[in-house]
């Protein structure tokens, strides 16, 4: 039919308004400042999305799971001052999956908090957040870490190397994504992370293990943290100790973005990834057209909520919630 | 006395029973570890702490009503912030300088009223789309914190009022100005939650949302109303506040979400809604701000305040999980 | 002749595809007790929310007393003197007794306050009409589910009510406290209220009601004096034809015992139950909602820990600890909350249907889809599911086809004993009965079921033995050959002569 009907225009404009209204931004941004749309910009924006990126990547498999984790931003604090302070101490060899370790294990404690005792995971993660940031600013005395000798070590590599051209940071962002988007998409581990945050009830009279299951999305969370405190430390090779602070919420807000309900059961890598870009190249945008920094954190708010709405909208039929 | 009693009993008063222990922990600890001579326990010492709590405490109060209805506001915090600069500024706008004091009544309205709008306009999104207020005050967090950098870029936005530093700094019947509006606001909560139609249907609401509705309760405004509460209250505690330091830093305010919440989840208000109580929540202030000054006294610095209050956190879900075990039979879901 | 208090005109409502109400009318008299009946999904829940105003009708007209209004929300309807007993509690636990009486309409002070005094005196005059043994200031979540169930229908009577209608009200109720509410509708009923009674249970039907309404496929079928009309013919209305009381004739050859239970006790769920299931039997259990029967399926599907007692697989002892467990020991549970329980509504039908076995289905690290494909077609057509193909949602099929996906699902992991609870709640005839034959081929085939119903045809209909249980016991075992609509309904109404089972 060529005529489309005013109700099924509603729903198309619901279920793509994200990607249209972000093709408009494109679009207004590349008018406004042609340099937008370089390869050197998208380069850069992509570079720079990188560590938030591949955050978001672990957590989506946590909100998939029907869960929240807001400890990432400090735990990701941890990780990068924590292999800094190793490098020096017992070299980069041993410093890196040394952080790693005590990464894991504090996402393991987040992972028996919520998976085996049931704790609500927005508490838990809050509180986590208050307690990994003391944990962090005691491990560093509350000073800031620098490596000694910024020129003479390879540990540089992961934030500022690049191979065939290709910065690090953007080949570990992606071969991460491809990694952990196949393990979601297409292994019985990620059917069972859709299952237990579509409906756990459901998934453990299906036999699924659901504390097993989420205790393995924070793991998979704490992974990805200590991969972007990887990053971090290496790209600056010194930090302050409030390094991911507030980064939680950008984080969630590319994951939510990506489509992800916060309600578990839906999302997908490559939502995320997408969520993750269009964050970035807000950003970028808005800083080309000579806008203030800060102008950002007021659009993102209304994306944010706008995309969650038009998703709700369209799930419910209609645009306006139904509460009196 | 029927079974069952004890335990709610037991549960109602944890929160005192934990400050007691608190007090006596600190007073104890103070005589070995303190750097200073005074006891933890002075009279001094307690009053000065309830002022201090306020800043947190009047927040929680309005958190309290939230958290009970069923939401939950993170973008306090930087509302507090964007009070706190409407404050400092409008009192040096060209357009109030002929007022003289009279200026000081005008900007707390206008810091106070851009507060309640914060508040409703979160309440207003919350209810006309439907958005979980998580989500809703989530991306108000970082769009008001946005609002409060576009003012004045990372540098500080200062002014101070004499007249209206001596009122903050003045003292009523021993009890400094803010810790009166603490006492002042939790009084005022308390009697809507216990005793008003308003309170009441909270709870209501909190409870079980679906009988709220199916007995006509408008739902939506009633948590647009709370919202607006919440925000003014956020105000108020930052015009109480800045009214003395007469400065803000942009950054003023981070984390107040969670010092709040813990505050509130402490006093025993239910995660999901429809249980909790004023008085409460304002035991966990007290606590918080107890363990705060406590660990101080006895040498531990900041660090170690957010590793406990963030471990306390947890081990109270964990009490409260195990409170609440149904006995072997329970279905294993 | 007086006006009807109420009076339904023409009602249609439709929604997307499916016209809900088809000019539907019908009139309540005052004094006068008028029972809606229809199957599930006939549109009487419907109904009563156009009724409640919580949907607009498309056509037709709604008149209370000789006034013609359009309802807004259920507090206007409320105002206009309609009230709702919920068959679903909505109740706020917290709150006290009182508080949840007059919700929406707690009476108020200056400065907004409560009016504590007023309140807890109309509520207490409520309950003694009631003749409950609490009073207003009980938190009501310290309550019986049947005492809560007489909260909600206190809620009836704070209103100088016009018409009541109670959707289901004795479903949670004992016999004493059903004497209390029949009285309670009897003194309403002097009082020249009319009063809309939805029930299933016959029995009560026919001894409160005055006249009989019915709806099917959201048409109404006509309204019957109860007096002159018997309970045949108001189930031939309801679902169009005679119902099917015949019991299971055929047996198939028993095999060895698959699973026996020896006293097995769950705290104060059930008690020292024992039973046996044969390969190619049927065991039915029949009782009421909270006889203790789900709890069973439940604990031998390692949801619940026993208290004591044995459990018996092929002879040989066992200890459950987990639906994993159960799975891997042979045993599948065909959950009696289809949606809760069974199914992953967001998710498509494919993969519900091989989620209790995606772990094996795996070729290398990755699940094998074709093999999940070739299963889920295996048992499209074997159950006859009808859905545009796999990648449909679960929440976009009927009931009838959600609950093939999970009976397919479990028929896929090839158990030794399968337990059905509640197989056709809340699906249309048609797929009812293709389960029952389902049921039926599956123990001709040699597995061990356990079907658990509370509808009396569906056991007749596809067990070879009954076991009838009342209150957490096991009354009494009957074999379909003995059995008689009379004595079941005596063992689980706890009359019976005890029997061991």
């Amino acid at each position: 039919m060529a005529t489309l009907t005013k109700q099924q225009i509603g729903t198309v404009l619901a279920k793509q308004g994200i990607l249209i209204a972000f093709a408009v931004f494109m679009v207004a941004f590349t008018l406004a400042n042609p340099k937008f749309i370089s390869i050197d910009n998208l380069f850069s924006v992509v570079r720079s999305s990188a560590i938030l990126g591949v955050m978001a990547l672990g957590v989506t498999f946590v909100v998939i799971s029907g869960n929240l984790d807001l400890s990432v931003g400090s735990m990701m604090s941890f990780s990068t001052i924590v292999v800094l302070d190793l490098h020096d101490k017992i070299g980069p060899a041993l410093a890196i999956p040394a952080m790693f370790a005590m990464t894991l294990c504090l996402g393991a404690f987040i992972g028996f908090l919520v998976g085996y005792l049931r704790l609500n995971s927005l508490i838990v993660t809050l509180g986590m957040l208050s307690a990994i940031h003391g944990l962090t600013l005691t491990y560093s005395g509350g000073q800031n870490m620098d490596i000694a000798d910024k020129e003479g070590t390879w540990f540089s590599v992961f934030g500022q190397g690049s191979a065939l051209g290709i910065p690090v940071p953007i080949l570990i962002f992606v071969a991460l994504a491809a990694f952990l988007g196949i393990m979601l998409a297409k292994t019985p581990f990620g059917r069972k992370v859709y299952a237990v945050g579509g409906n756990g009830t459901a998934a453990t009279f299906s036999g699924i293990r659901r504390a097993r299951t989420v205790f393995a999305c924070y793991i998979i969370s704490a992974f990805c943290v200590a991969t972007a405190g990887l990053i971090q430390a290496s790209r600056s090779l010194g930090s302050q100790n409030t390094v991911g602070q507030g980064l939680e919420l950008e984080v969630l807000a590319a994951v939510i973005l990506g489509g992800a309900s916060l309600l578990g059961g839906s999302g997908a890598i490559f939502k995320t990834v997408i969520g993750v870009l269009i964050l970035g190249f807000i950003q970028n945008g808005l800083l080309l057209i000579g806008l203030q920094f800060y102008v950002q954190f007021v659009v993102t708010w209304v994306i944010i909520i706008l995309a969650v709405w038009l998703d709700i909208a369209a799930k419910r039929g209609k645009l306006w919630s139904p509460i009196a | 006395m029927k079974a069952g009693t004890l335990s709610k009993a037991l549960k109602s008063g944890a929160i005192w029973g934990f400050i007691v222990l608190e007090l006596i922990f600190f007073s104890i600890a103070g005589e070995y570890l303190s750097l200073s001579d005074k006891a933890f326990m002075d009279w001094e010492n307690m009053l000065l702490l309830l002022k201090q709590s306020a800043p947190i405490g009047i927040i929680a109060m309005g958190m309290t009503i939230v958290m009970i209805n069923g939401n939950i506001d993170l973008s306090v915090g930087a509302t507090y912030a964007i009070a706190a600069i409407v404050l400092l500024e409008s009192m040096t706008w060209p357009i109030f300088a002929g007022l003289g004091d009279m200026v000081i009544p005008v900007a707390w309205l206008l810091a106070l009223l851009v507060g309640t709008f914060l508040g409703a306009l979160n309440g207003l999104i919350v209810w006309k789309t439907g958005v979980d207020a998580f989500i809703v005050t989530l991306g108000s967090m970082l769009g008001f914190r946005g609002i409060v950098f576009m003012f004045n870029g990372e540098n500080p936005t200062s002014h101070l009022n004499w007249t209206l530093v001596d009122f903050a700094e003045a003292e009523f019947l021993g009890l400094a100005t803010a810790s009166w509006f603490l006492l002042a606001v939790t009084l005022v909560i308390w009697f809507v939650m216990t005793k008003t139609v308003h309170g009441r249907n909270a709870y209501a609401i909190g409870d079980n949302r679906d009988a709220a509705v199916n007995a006509g309760i408008r739902v939506g405004p009633h948590i647009m109303i709370n919202f607006a509460i919440i925000g003014f209250l956020a105000a108020l505690s930052a015009v109480v506040f800045y009214s003395e330091s007469g400065s803000v830093n942009p950054n003023d305010g981070q984390l107040y979400e969670l010092w709040v919440i813990t505050a509130v989840v402490l006093g025993g208000t239910k995660i999901t809604g429809g249980a909790g109580s004023v008085i409460g929540t304002f035991g966990g202030v007290i606590a918080i701000q107890l363990l705060r000054k406590g660990l101080g006294h006895i040498g531990a610095d900041t660090s170690t305040v957010n590793l406990v209050i963030g471990l306390i956190l947890i081990v109270v879900l964990i009490l409260d999980r195990q409170l609440n075990v149904k006995g072997k039979e329970e279905l294993k879901v | 002749m007086t006006d009807p208090v109420l009076h339904l005109d023409d009602i249609v409502k439709t929604f997307p595809g499916v016209r809900a109400l088809d000019g539907v009318s019908f009139s309540v008299m005052p004094g006068e007790v008028h029972a809606l009946m229809g199957e599930n999904g006939a549109g009487k829940s419907t109904l009563m929310k156009v009724l409640g105003g919580i949907y607009q009708p498309d056509g037709g007209s709604i008149h209370v007393g000789k006034e013609r209004v359009t309802m807004a929300g259920p507090l206007e309807a409320k105002a206009k003197g309609i009230v709702f007993i919920h068959q679903e509690l909505s109740l706020a636990e917290e709150l006290s007794v009182a508080e949840n009486i007059y919700l929406g309409e707690l009476p108020r002070k200056s400065f907004g306050r409560v009016d504590w005094h007023r309140l807890a005196e109309q509520t207490n005059l409520i309950l003694q009409k009631l003749n409950v043994g609490f009073d207003a200031t009980t938190r009501v979540g310290d309550l019986s589910i049947a005492n809560q169930q007489m909260v909600e229908i206190a809620r009836a009577l704070t209103v100088d009510a016009k018409a009541v209608i109670f959707d289901e009200p004795t479903a949670s109720l004992t016999d004493a406290e059903k004497v209390v509410l029949f009285d309670v509708i009897s003194d309403l009923q002097k009082e020249g209220v009319g009063i809309i009674y939805i029930s299933h249970r016959m029995e009560e039907i026919f001894k409160i009601t005055d006249r009989i309404s019915i709806l099917r496929d959201g048409q109404y079928q006509g309204t019957v004096n109860t007096a002159e009309t018997h309970e045949e013919a108001v189930t031939q209305m309801m679902i169009g034809r005679k119902l099917d009381l015949s019991r299971n004739e055929t047996h198939h050859e028993l095999g060895d015992v698959a699973l026996e239970v020896r006293g097995l006790s769950c705290g104060k769920l059930y008690e020292d139950i024992s039973f046996e299931v044969r390969r190619g039997e049927v065991v039915g259990f029949y009782g009421l909602v909270g006889a203790g029967r789900t709890e069973i399926a439940e604990t031998l599907f390692g949801l619940r820990d026993p208290s004591a007692g044995q459990i018996l697989l092929d002879g040989e002892e066992v200890r459950i600890t987990s639906p994993n467990d159960a799975i891997a020991r042979g045993i599948s549970l065909v959950p009696e909350d289809r949606k809760g329980q069974g199914l992953v509504l967001g998710m498509n039908c494919r993969d519900n249907m091989t989620l209790p076995q995606v772990q094996d289905l795996t070729s290398g690290p990755f699940v094998a889809e074709g093999a999940e494909v070739a299963i889920f077609d295996q048992y499209r057509d074997r159950l006859d599911i009808r859905t545009p193909g796999w990648k449909q949602l679960v929440g976009n099929l009927s009931g009838g086809n959600q609950q093939k996906i999970v009976i397919g699902k479990w028929l896929s992991m090839h158990p030794n004993v399968l337990i059905v609870d509640e197989p056709t709640r809340g699906i249309d005839v048609g797929s009812k009965s293709e389960i029952h034959k389902l049921l039926r081929e599956l123990a001709a085939q040699g597995y061990a079921v356990m079907v658990i119903s509370s509808e009396m045809p569906e056991v007749l209909h596809v067990a070879d033995r009954i076991v009838a249980m009342y209150s957490g016991r096991i009354m009494r075992t009957f074999t379909s050959e003995e059995v008689t609509e009379d004595s079941l309904i005596q063992a689980i109404s706890g009359l019976g002569g005890h029997e061991a089972a």
